[in-house]
């Protein structure tokens, strides 16, 4: 019996490099049942809860899909109109209401906090599908799957992190995990989006040292993977401002030339102008399969959360 | 002969030690305001062999409890209370920086989820205490400005 039976999925910082590995060696037995190949039905008879307060879609359904895979059901809402939460009803009541209609909760919500909240009024594991800009740890498990999956390792992996590192919340639990995998890290972001001291901090604290730059072309030679986040325009007050910038982090083939041949360029989506689309084409882009991945690694955690052979 | 700036009490509590210019804040926690029944004295910046300086608050016919010391303790957890009984000191009460700070502060992070109407109290762990650091064990943020949220 697996530690992660009825355990709940908060933060990435829940999660030792031992868990990390072993969620990452069952989403890989996965594929073939998250593709249709194969047949599995070893959550039947249970029910997941998807409790979304702002919409999501790519989350929402690859849970429901993952669900279903693996012979269980799926039920909840997409947004919170509609519901009993328009009339004033707490999370902390929604939840304990919940708790008796499913085996699993998975919660989106806009406040920081909130899945944490969800733990400490039900018994039923909580999986945390992001609140606010707090953390969004299945989004990390796919990230680390889809690296670990190309490269094999994470051990002396050097990985660029570029874009928007200072709101990001996918790049900061990202960092964090990806230190304690002992990947060697660069971040690349605009002076004004900086990866937070706390983040840094904490890499260091891990004995691993990281790179800092402005520019996109600087580091590119040495990077093994290119994880490209989106730069919000509503960070910037004057939008002649944000196009420079952003126009100055878009990856085409121009910024590639110098990059190794075994580069991988990874991507959380929606991309807007971020990632050209010729360089779709290239062996480089892995951010389709990257969000194929989401199946196979929430099939693994609810496998080993709910499932009979855990 | 010496004058007395500050004359002793009969029951009470005398909370010596604050660090100088933090008598108000101590104040504040003790929700003095103009709904006070009994004495209080307030001595600020007085001269302290240790400390070089320090602030002194004598609330009168009050004994402090839990909470009240948890958060004096946030913001000066070197002074000492001691409770009057009868102009005598019966008791020291130690002021002890607890691992983990329950209801005694607000996070500042608007979109927190302990700042929204739900039936939870807030809760910092508290990281360092010298110097103070305190995390949201909801939002994960660090608590930049503890003494002005503490509720």
């Amino acid at each position: 019996m697996s530690s992660f039976r009825g355990r709940d999925v908060l933060s990435i910082r829940d999660f030792t490099p031992a868990d990390i590995q072993l969620v990452l060696r069952t989403a890989r037995k996965m594929v073939p049942i998250a593709v249709g190949e194969k047949r599995s039905r070893s959550l039947e008879g249970k029910i997941l809860s998807t409790l979304f307060y702002e919409p999501s879609t790519r989350t929402r359904l690859s849970f429901e899909s993952a669900m279903a895979r693996l012979g269980g059901r799926a039920l909840g809402f997409s947004s919170a109109e509609g519901t009993s939460v328009q009339k004033g009803e707490t999370l902390a009541d929604t939840i304990r209401m919940v708790e008796a209609y499913s085996d699993a909760i998975v919660l989106r919500h806009p406040h920081e906090g909130a899945a944490r909240l969800a733990a400490e009024f039900t018994e039923k594991p909580v999986i945390n599908a992001g609140d606010g800009a707090g953390q969004h740890p299945t989004q990390t498990l796919l990230d680390l799957y889809t690296i670990w999956d190309e490269k094999g390792s994470f051990e002396g992996q050097n990985v660029t992190l570029v874009g928007d590192l200072k709101y990001g919340r996918t790049v900061h639990s990202l960092a964090y995990a990806l230190a304690e995998l002992g990947a060697h890290l660069t971040f690349v972001s605009p002076p004004t989006l900086e990866m937070p001291t706390e983040i840094l901090e904490q890499v260091k604290e891990k004995g691993l040292s990281f790179r800092a730059a402005h520019r996109l072309e600087e580091v590119i030679r040495d990077a093994d993977v290119l994880y490209v986040t989106r730069i919000q325009k509503e960070r910037f007050p004057d939008p002649q401002e944000y196009e420079k910038v952003a126009g100055s982090y878009r990856v085409d083939m121009e910024v590639l030339r110098d990059a190794k041949r075994g580069l991988i360029i990874m991507h959380p989506l929606p991309r807007v102008t971020e990632i050209a689309p010729e360089v779709d084409r290239t062996k480089h882009a892995v951010y389709f399969k990257q969000a194929f991945n989401a199946v196979p690694v929430r099939m693994a955690l609810l496998d080993l959360i709910l499932g009979e052979g855990a | 002969m010496r004058e007395l700036r500050v004359t002793p009490i009969k029951n009470g509590t005398v909370i010596d030690h604050i660090p100088a210019g933090l008598a108000l804040k101590v104040l504040k926690i003790l929700g003095i305001g103009d709904a006070v029944t009994s004495t209080v004295t307030v001595a600020m910046h007085v001269p302290s062999q240790a400390m070089g300086w320090k602030d002194i608050v004598k609330v009168e016919d009050r004994e402090l409890g839990g909470r009240e010391l948890d958060k004096i303790a946030l913001i000066a957890p070197a002074a000492t209370v001691n409770v009057i009984r009868n102009y005598n000191v019966a008791e020291k009460r130690p002021l002890a920086l607890p691992d983990r700070a329950v209801g005694i502060l607000r996070c500042a992070n608007p979109n927190c989820i302990s700042n929204v109407r739900e039936p939870i109290e807030s809760s910092f762990v508290v990281r360092s205490k010298s110097p103070l650091r305190v995390v949201c064990k909801y939002c994960d943020r660090e608590l930049e400005d503890i003494v002005s949220h503490i509720l």
